[in-house]
C-alpha cells in the first residue's frame, strides 16, 4: 500500500515531465511549419532571377512583365522603416535615459510607466491615430510614405524607451558612484560612462524594435496604403511595403500573385529570423561577459 | 578678472556678456556673409522677374535678420549649456521624456475627437448597439466586442497550459544545455510578423480546421451547442487558435522569468521533505510565482485583444453577433483593418474610430493591470543616483 502510493507520486511526477515536454513540442511546431511551408511554397520564386528587383504582377497591367517580384515593396519598407527609426531612436533613447537616470524625480517613473503601457497599445490603433490626424483632417496630406513612417515611429518609440531603460538599469550603480566620486558631472557620467557601458544592449534592443515594426502591416493599411510601383515621392503618393504586399496578395485568387506573396513571406521571414538570432547571440555573449567580470 | 557673478562658484568661467559677444561675433560674421551672398543671388535671379527691387531688399533684410537671430539663439543655448550643463541635460531629456506622456494623451485625444460624430448620433447606446449596418447607417460596437472577447478567451484557454508547460519544462525539466535554445526558439515565435501568421493560417491551418478538427469537435462536443453550424474554417475558433500561437511566447517568457526567480531555498525545502519534482513545482514554485504568471497572462490578453492582421485573414469578417464558435466573426481590430478604407461615408469612419477608442481604453486598462502585477515581482536593478 505504502509502495503503491510512492509509485503513484513518482508516476505523476514523470508524466508531468513528459506533458511539459509535449507542450514545448506543440509550441514550437508552428514555427517549424511556418518556415517549412514558406520555404517550400516561396523558395522557387524567391531565388528566381530578378525577383528582388522586379515590380509585382499587378504593376504590369500595360505591358506584361517577363519577371515579377517585390522590388518596390523592399524599397518602400526600407524607406519607411529607416525614416521611422531616425525619428524614434533619438526620442526613445533620450526618454529612456530620463526614465532610468532620473527615476527618483517622480516624472521619471511616470515616463517609464507610460512607455510600458504604450508598448501594449495595438499597432492598428497607432495607425488609426495617425490616420485620424493626418489623412482625415489635414487636407494637404494624403496616403504617403511619410504618414506610414509616423505610424511606425509611434509603435517604435515606446519599445525603444523600454529597452533603453532596461539596458541602462543593468549598469551597476558602482560605476555611477565611481564616476561621481571622481568629480565628473552627471550629464558626462550618463552619456560617456553609463550609456557607453549599456550601448550594446541598447543597440540590440533597438534592432529588435526595428525588426518588429518592419513586419507590421496593420499601421500601414490606411497610412501608406501600398502601391505596385517604385516610390518616388515621400509626401504625396502611396508607398509600397513588404507586409502590405503579403496581405494584399495572400487573399488574391490569382495563383501567381499568391506565389509572389509566398516569396515575399520567405524573404521577410529570413531577414527577421536571422537578425533576431544574431542579436540574441550578441546579447547572450555580452551578458555572459558582464556577469563573468562581476 | 572682473566677474559680474562673484557669488558663482565657477569663477573660472567667462562672464555672460563676453561669451555672448564673442559667440555672436564668431557666428554673426559668417552669418552676415552668407546672407549677403544669398541676397545677391536673389537679386540676380529676380531683377528681370515680376518683383520690384524694394521687395527684394526687404526679403534680403528678412533673411539676414533671421540668420542672425538663429545664431543668437544658438549662441544663447550654447552658453546656457556650457554654464549649467547638468540642468540643461536634465531639461532636454525631461522634455523628451514628457513628450512620451504627451504622445499617450494625443492618441486618446485624436480618437475622442474623431469619434464625436458617432457619439452625437448614437450616444451611449453605441456601446450596447447590436447592429452594424453601413447601408442603413446604424452602428453599434457589440458584435465586435463579442468577436474580440471570444477569440481572446479561446486564445488564453489554449495558450495558458502550453505556455505554462513550456515554462515549467525550461526551468525544471530540461537538461541545462537545452534550456537556452528552447527559450530562444519560443521567443522567435514572437518575432514572426502577424501577417505571416495570417497567411500561414489561411492556407495551412484553415483547411485542417475545416476538414479535420471542426467535424471532430461537432461529433464529440456537439451537444454543448458551441459548435453548431457548418464547419467553414474561417471562423472564431480558427482565429482563437492562431491567436493562441501568437501569445504563447509572451506568457511563456514572463512565466519562465518568474519561475526562475523562485529562491533556491524554497525548492530545497520542499525537496528535503521528500517531495517529487512535480510536488516541488506545485507546492513550492507555482504559488510563489503566481502573481507573475497572472501578469504574463494579462499581458498575453492585451496582445490578443489588439492583434490585427492574422485575425483579419482568418476570422471571416462578418459584422454580426456570432451564434457559435464556428461562425464568421469580426473583432474590433479586424473591423478597423477591413472597413476604415472601404467605408460608407464619414459617419462610418467616425463609428469605426469610436470602436478603436473602445479597444484602446480596454487595452490600456489591461496593460496597466498587467504592469502593476509584473512590477511587484520585478527585480530592482541599477539606475538613478542623485
Amino acid at each position: 500500500m505504502k509502495f503503491d502510493r510512492h509509485a503513484r507520486r513518482k508516476l505523476l511526477s514523470h508524466s508531468v515531465a513528459v506533458l511539459t515536454g509535449l507542450a514545448v513540442v506543440a509550441v514550437l511546431y508552428p514555427l517549424v511549419s511556418i518556415v517549412y511551408e514558406a520555404a517550400v511554397r516561396g523558395g522557387g520564386v524567391l531565388f528566381q532571377n530578378g525577383f528582388l528587383t522586379s515590380v509585382p504582377p499587378n504593376g504590369c497591367t500595360v505591358v506584361s512583365c517577363s519577371t515579377v517580384g517585390i522590388g518596390p515593396a523592399i524599397v518602400g519598407s526600407f524607406i519607411m522603416v529607416g525614416l521611422a527609426s531616425l525619428l524614434a531612436v533619438p526620442v526613445g533613447v533620450m526618454a529612456g535615459i530620463f526614465a532610468s537616470e532620473y527615476r527618483t524625480r517622480g516624472f521619471g517613473r511616470a515616463v517609464s510607466f507610460t512607455a510600458d503601457v504604450l508598448s501594449g497599445v495595438p499597432s492598428i490603433i497607432m495607425g488609426a491615430f495617425i490616420y485620424g490626424y493626418f489623412v482625415l483632417y489635414d487636407p494637404s496630406s494624403t496616403y504617403s510614405g511619410f504618414t506610414g513612417s509616423l505610424a511606425l515611429a509611434a509603435i517604435m518609440i515606446p519599445i525603444v524607451v523600454r529597452t533603453t531603460e532596461e539596458a541602462l538599469r543593468t549598469v551597476p550603480n558602482a560605476m555611477r558612484e565611481a564616476a561621481i566620486a571622481l568629480g565628473i558631472s552627471k550629464w558626462k557620467m550618463t552619456l560617456r560612462i553609463v550609456l557607453v557601458a549599456a550601448l550594446p544592449g541598447v543597440a540590440t534592443g533597438v534592432l529588435l524594435a526595428v525588426m518588429r515594426t518592419a513586419g507590421d502591416a496593420a499601421p500601414l493599411i490606411f497610412t501608406a496604403l501600398g502601391s505596385n510601383l517604385y516610390p518616388h515621392d515621400l509626401f504625396h503618393q502611396p508607398m509600397p511595403a513588404l507586409p502590405l504586399l503579403i496581405f494584399n496578395f495572400a487573399l488574391s485568387n490569382e495563383s501567381n500573385w499568391r506565389e509572389v506573396a509566398w516569396g515575399a513571406t520567405l524573404f521577410l521571414l529570413l531577414v527577421i529570423l536571422i537578425t533576431n538570432i544574431i542579436s540574441r547571440m550578441v546579447i547572450h555573449r555580452l551578458s555572459e561577459k558582464m556577469t563573468g567580470n562581476a | 578678472m572682473e566677474s559680474p557673478t562673484p557669488s558663482s562658484s565657477s569663477s573660472n568661467r567667462p562672464p555672460l556678456a563676453r561669451v555672448l559677444t564673442k559667440t555672436l561675433l564668431r557666428g554673426a560674421l559668417p552669418a552676415f556673409a552668407a546672407a549677403i551672398v544669398g541676397g545677391v543671388t536673389y537679386v540676380q535671379g529676380y531683377t528681370l522677374g515680376p518683383f520690384g527691387l524694394s521687395h527684394l531688399v526687404a526679403l534680403w533684410l528678412t533673411v539676414a535678420v533671421a540668420v542672425a537671430a538663429t545664431f543668437g539663439v544658438v549662441a544663447g543655448l550654447a552658453y546656457v549649456a556650457r554654464r549649467w550643463p547638468d540642468p540643461t541635460f536634465f531639461g532636454v531629456v525631461a522634455a523628451v521624456g514628457l513628450s512620451i506622456i504627451a504622445l499617450a494623451v494625443a492618441i486618446v485625444g485624436i480618437l475622442v475627437y474623431n469619434s464625436q460624430a458617432s457619439f452625437r448620433a448614437f450616444g451611449w447606446s453605441f456601446l450596447f448597439g447590436q447592429i452594424w449596418d453601413p447601408n442603413r447607417q446604424i452602428f453599434g460596437v457589440v458584435p465586435f466586442v463579442y468577436g474580440t472577447l471570444i477569440t481572446s478567451a479561446l486564445a488564453l484557454l489554449i495558450a495558458l497550459p502550453l505556455a505554462l508547460g513550456s515554462a515549467i519544462f525550461i526551468t525544471t525539466q530540461a537538461p541545462r544545455w537545452l534550456r537556452r535554445p528552447i527559450g530562444s526558439a519560443i521567443e522567435l515565435l514572437a518575432a514572426v510578423p502577424s501577417v505571416i501568421y495570417g497567411f500561414w493560417g489561411l492556407y495551412i491551418v484553415h483547411p485542417y480546421m475545416q476538414l479535420t478538427v471542426e467535424p471532430a469537435l461537432q461529433k464529440y462536443l456537439g451537444w454543448t451547442g458551441l459548435f453548431s453550424g457548418t464547419p467553414i474554417g474561417l471562423d472564431l475558433l480558427t482565429a482563437g487558435v492562431i491567436l493562441a500561437i501568437m501569445i504563447v511566447p509572451t506568457i511563456a517568457a514572463v512565466s519562465r522569468d518568474t519561475l526562475a526567480a523562485v529562491p533556491a531555498a524554497q525548492k530545497e525545502a520542499a525537496l528535503s521533505l521528500g517531495a517529487t519534482d512535480w510536488e516541488t513545482i506545485h507546492v513550492a514554485m507555482l504559488p510563489y510565482a503566481r502573481s507573475g504568471i497572472i501578469g504574463g497572462v494579462i499581458l498575453g490578453l492585451g496582445r490578443a485583444l489588439g492583434e490585427t492582421m492574422a485575425v483579419t485573414m482568418v476570422v471571416g469578417n462578418v459584422d454580426q453577433i456570432p451564434t457559435s464558435l464556428l461562425s464568421h466573426g469580426q473583432t474590433i481590430a479586424s473591423l478597423i483593418a477591413t472597413e476604415l478604407l472601404n467605408n460608407n461615408g464619414p459617419l462610418q469612419i467616425s463609428a469605426i474610430l469610436e470602436c478603436g477608442l473602445v479597444l484602446l481604453l480596454v487595452s490600456l486598462l489591461v496593460n496597466v493591470v498587467a504592469r502593476l502585477l509584473v512590477w511587484r515581482v520585478a527585480k530592482v536593478g541599477g539606475g538613478a543616483i542623485e
